[in-house]
Order: C-alpha cells, then structure tokens, then sequence
C-alpha cells in the first residue's frame, strides 16, 4: 500500500472504531480491540516517529504547537485569569474564559515558552503549587457558573524546587485530584505535548482523555527512570519502551479514550492541520457530554478512574 | 522531649573489641547519633532510639500491632497481585523483582489493609510497607488502598493510612501514576459522607504517595524526622545546582510551612489517634 493507501485505511478504521464505541461505550469488546490493534499497525507503518524514544522527542519538539498555540487556532474571546490568590501568579499554567463553538469554557493549561526569554518566564512548563491552586480556582469558577472545562497538557514534571516543596507541591497536586473528581461541569483532558507525572496529572482528571498522536504520558522521564533503574543515563530508549508511555499503549490500558491524528511528520510542522485535528475530536467530546447533569458527570468520572489499574486476586481473575 | 530510662535491660557499654562481635544480632547502632543500642531496648521502646529520639524505619506489621489494642488485627485483601502489566524489564525482570519482595516480605505486595479496634473502636489501617520495593504504590497499592477506603464508607469505619513510599512504582508505568487520582477519587466520598481519614506520614514519604492520600488527610501528621516531600532532594539539588537549606523536607520543616497538622512521637502515636478518632466520632 502506499502512504496515501494507508492514509485512508486509517480513516476508516478510526471511524469504525468510533462508531463501535459510540454504540457500545463500556465495551471492551474485543472487535475494537482488534480494529486498534490493526490502526496502530498501520499507524507504526506510515509513521517515523514510531518508536517511544522518537515520540518523546517530538512531544518535546521546541516548534511543536502549545496550549496558547491551539487556543488561538480554536477559541474566540480567550481572556486569561491569573493567579492563586494565596500567593501569586505561575506562568507555567494559563487559565482563562473562551469561547468554543458557541459554549462558554474554562481553558486551563500548561504553557511552554518558545524562544529563550518566554522559556525562562514559562519555567519550561515547570508548574509550581500556585500553578496548580490557579487552575483550580479557575475549575471551580467554571463549575459555579455551569461552564465546561477543557485542560491542556504539556509539561516536564511539576517543579522540583526548595520553593516548590515549601509552599506545598505535593498538597497542592493532591487537592486538585480530589478536588477535579468533585467538578459538577464537563471535563476533557487534551494531553498535547508531554504528560509528565503528577505534574501533568494534576490537572488532568477528566470525564474525556483525548491524547495527541506523537505526545507522551508518563509517570517518570526516560531519563529519570534510566537513572533510577539502570544507574546510568545510557538507557533512555529502553527506558522509554519499557515505560510504554505512547498514545497507543495508553489507549490499550484504557488510560486514555481517543488518540488525536497528527500531520503525518507530526503536530510541530503545521500548526493549523494539528488544530483542526484536534477540534475534529474535542468538539464532539464536549457536545457529548453537555447533555449529561452534575451527578452522572461526577458518576460517569469516578468510575473512569475507579477501573484504571491491573490487578488480579491469586487463583482468580479480577477486574478492579 | 522527655525520655525515662528504660529499666527493663543493661545499658549498652560496651568495651570497643566486643562491638565487632556483639553488634551482630544482639545490638544496632543508631543511624542518627551512632549510639550502640540494645536491640531489646530498642523494641521495648517502639524502635525509637533511647539516647536521640531517632525513629526507626518499621514494618507494616511492626506498625499495626503497635497501633491496634493489644496488637490484633485481621488483614483484608492480601490476595492481590500485580500481573505485571507492561511485561517491565530493566536490569531484570519486573516479575523476578516482585517475586523476590514477595518472598522477602511474605507480602504480595507494598501495603497490609487490615481491621481491628483503637481505643476499642472499629478502625481500618492500611500500613505501608517500605521494604516491598520502596514502598511504591503500583495498582495493587492503589487498589487496596481505595478498597480500604470503600470499606470504611460501607462500614462507616474510620480509616487510617499509615504512608511510607518513594512514590509511584515506575515499573507499572501510567498505571501507576493513575492511582493517584483513583484514591484520591475515592477519598471524595469518604469525605462527604464525614467519615474520618488520618494519614500518617513516615520516613519517608516522596513523590505520588504524597502528591495524593497522604496529604488528603482530616488531619495528615507524622513522625519526627521523617522525610516528606514531592520532589526527592537529589532531583532538587541537580535542578536547582545549589545546597539544600538544613532539615529540608523534614517533618520539622513541613510543619513550619503549614503543611502538616502535628508531628507525633511513634511512643504517643496510639494515644493521638485515638483522642482524634473520639473528636471526630462522639
Ligand atoms: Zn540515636
């Protein structure tokens, strides 16, 4: 087959895989299985960046479109809010009102610099505690006023900082798990860029988990986990197998519910094609869940994290 | 902080050609103020050290029967394994490690759920156990934990968790991770329906396990000296290239930065938790 050939088998099957789910939303029935086992096989087929290793590369690429970068192409009237209220403003993480189709959002989200100067304002998407009590604050303004929620990932890791640890990062990620399953109003979590751990999934508990082809979520960087499990720094593309943190792996542990297409060299070399693709997934995501109230959104949320795991009981299978 | 000399043993003085004999089984030398401690000293007095205060890093179930009246308990969902879902392969096999912390242990995994009674009240403690490979939290930690947290809704129990952890286990990936926003799920509802979660921190508690039920405590105190953070100190020190500040993430530090309730002696831990559980339950 050729590029083109795959191309479109691709879209077909991620069409049919839609339709699958949309009829049967619990399944995990193994016809779906089997058409994303096929996608990803073609996926790997058409694609360069294939491999963990690669991925991770491109979900760090510095042109690689950013939260602001996407809420430009797809929302009107963004107005930002800052600010924790507690003690200031982290620019690792934007918030602000949108507008999205006609629905009124809440936009939160990590925010990498692009040239050296915004780097450094952005802390390289490091967020601090205020980042993360920010983004909160901003969640619950949403809700009071029946506002969904949309949240961009795309950072390294939360800072590890003196300061960091003495104003609270670990409180502060662990309040917002808490506190974003309590959320009354829709929320769909875009993993765009990189999900770095407890960093990324501190605004990351969502009713919907959309994930870009090419973006990354893991529990700990392949360097890190080099480090730690290999004691050098030699090891970074075993690590980033082992660790299987792409789209594709995550989709199989139902950590994730849909994989974004990406531009075929990926999503940093055409900003406007990686919009459009991400709004050909976040818009029906958002109008399906407008229709549910608080508590099934609240319901429906709970149990998506509650069946996330892989446990079994000796001598007996067991689904958590 | 007041100490009465233990009378139950002789002193440890020991003549300096007996120390390289002697230490071995019968006396431990403390981490902290490098004291040669009886080690029959040492258990009478919940393994903290008599001369420093030092606490020493204690099992899951050391933990439990020095928390539960007369020290008994039964434990709850000990039939839970990892399967190992990335098939993870470092240096050796995910499942070669698990297995040897299994055997190590006799656990099956980082944590021991368990059901007895403080100061005569029906109570759920989850004790974590560091010597399973750190403590980590993989789906089997997280899974038991909000298995305990269910129980203790259902059974309108109060639950305690008693954390010792580096944090999420890498060798299980997002999975992993995940958990925490899982427990931390669950705690919602334990807390709306007002009943009581006291976490417990201990030496040491980092990474995922503080980012989520450690700190989501009605009240989250700790041991003294415990090491509790988000960030392990080396990670700070590569990024920020300059020396940490003295007592760095230690409970005393936590405390002062209003991110902890109360630090308690492990000699009065008992005693503590059962005034805060008749608070909060009549
Ligand atoms: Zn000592």
């Amino acid at each position: 087959m050729s590029d083109d050939e795959i191309a479109d088998k691709i879209r077909s099957l991620e069409s049919d895989i839609d339709r699958l789910a949309r009829e049967r939303p619990s399944s995990r029935g193994s016809e779906v299985e089997r058409l994303r086992a096929e996608l990803r096989r073609l996926r790997e087929a058409i694609r360069p960046g294939s491999k963990a290793w690669e991925r991770t590369l491109l979900a760090r690429h510095e042109q690689r479109p950013y939260t602001l970068d996407y809420v430009e192409r797809l929302f009107q009237d963004f107005s930002e809010i800052h600010g924790d209220r507690r003690f200031g403003d982290d620019p690792a993480i934007v918030a602000g009102m949108a507008r999205y189709h006609g629905h009124h959002v809440m936009v939160v989200g990590h925010q990498k610099g692009r040239d050296l100067k915004q780097r450094q304002y952005r802390n390289f998407g490091y967020a601090q505690p205020e980042g993360y009590r920010k983004a909160l604050r901003a969640m619950k303004l949403a809700e009071k006023f029946s506002r969904p929620i949309i949240a961009f990932i795309d950072t390294p890791g939360a800072y590890p900082s003196v300061g960091a640890e003495e104003r609270g990062q670990a409180e502060a990620i662990a309040h917002n798990l808490r506190e974003m399953n309590r959320l009354a109003v829709p929320v769909i979590v875009c993993i765009i860029g990189e999900g770095g751990s407890g960093g990324a999934l501190g605004i990351g508990v969502g009713n919907h988990i959309l994930m870009m082809e090419n973006a990354v979520y893991t529990v700990i960087t392949p360097e890190g986990c080099s480090a730690i499990l290999w004691k050098d720094q030699d090891h970074v593309e075993a690590a980033a197998e082992a660790l299987k943190l792409t789209a594709p792996d995550l989709q199989e542990f139902h950590i994730i519910d849909e994989i974004v297409p990406e531009p075929p060299a990926g999503a940093q070399t055409d900003h406007k094609a990686a919009a459009e693709m991400l709004d050909g997934k976040l818009r029906p995501a958002l109008e399906s869940l407008l229709g549910m109230t608080g508590a099934q959104l609240r319901e429906q949320r709970y149990q998506k994290f509650r069946s996330m795991g892989a446990v079994v009981r000796l001598n007996k299978l067991y689904a958590p | 902080m007041t100490w009465f000399k233990s009378n139950k043993g002789p002193r440890a003085v020991l003549r300096e050609e007996d120390k390289t004999v002697r230490t071995e089984g019968l006396f431990t030398k403390c981490e902290s103020c490098r004291a040669i401690i009886w080690k029959k000293d040492l258990d009478a007095n919940d393994r903290v050290c008599p001369k420093c205060g030092y606490h020493f890093k204690i099992g899951a179930h050391e933990r439990l029967r020095m928390l539960f009246d007369e020290g008994a308990y039964e434990t709850l969902d000990a039939d839970l394994v990892s399967p190992d879902p990335l098939k993870f392969v470092d240096r050796q096999p995910y499942s070669e490690k698990l297995a040897a912390a299994q055997r190590a242990t006799g656990l099956n995994d980082a944590v021991v759920n368990a059901r007895g009674k403080l100061g005569g009240r029906a109570t759920l403690i989850s004790a974590m156990e560091y010597s399973f490979i750190g403590g980590s939290m993989g789906s089997v930690v997280g899974e038991m934990i909000t298995l305990a947290i269910e129980r203790a809704l259902a059974e309108r129990v109060p639950l305690i968790a008693v954390s010792a952890s580096g944090g999420a286990r890498m060798h299980e990936g997002v999975l992993s991770l995940i958990q925490m926003a899982k427990v931390s799920a669950a705690l919602v509802r334990l807390d709306d329906a007002h009943i009581p979660f006291i976490s417990v921190l201990t030496d040491p508690t980092t990474g995922g396990v503080t980012a989520s039920y450690a700190m989501l405590g009605d009240l989250n105190i700790a041991e003294p000296g415990a090491l509790i953070g988000f960030a392990g100190p080396r990670v700070i020190e590569q990024t920020i290239r300059q020396k940490l500040p003295k007592g760095f993430q230690r409970a005393e530090f936590l405390l002062q930065h209003g991110m902890l309730d109360a630090i308690v002696d492990r000699r009065s831990l008992r005693n503590y938790l059962i005034i805060a559980q008749s608070f909060f339950l009549a």
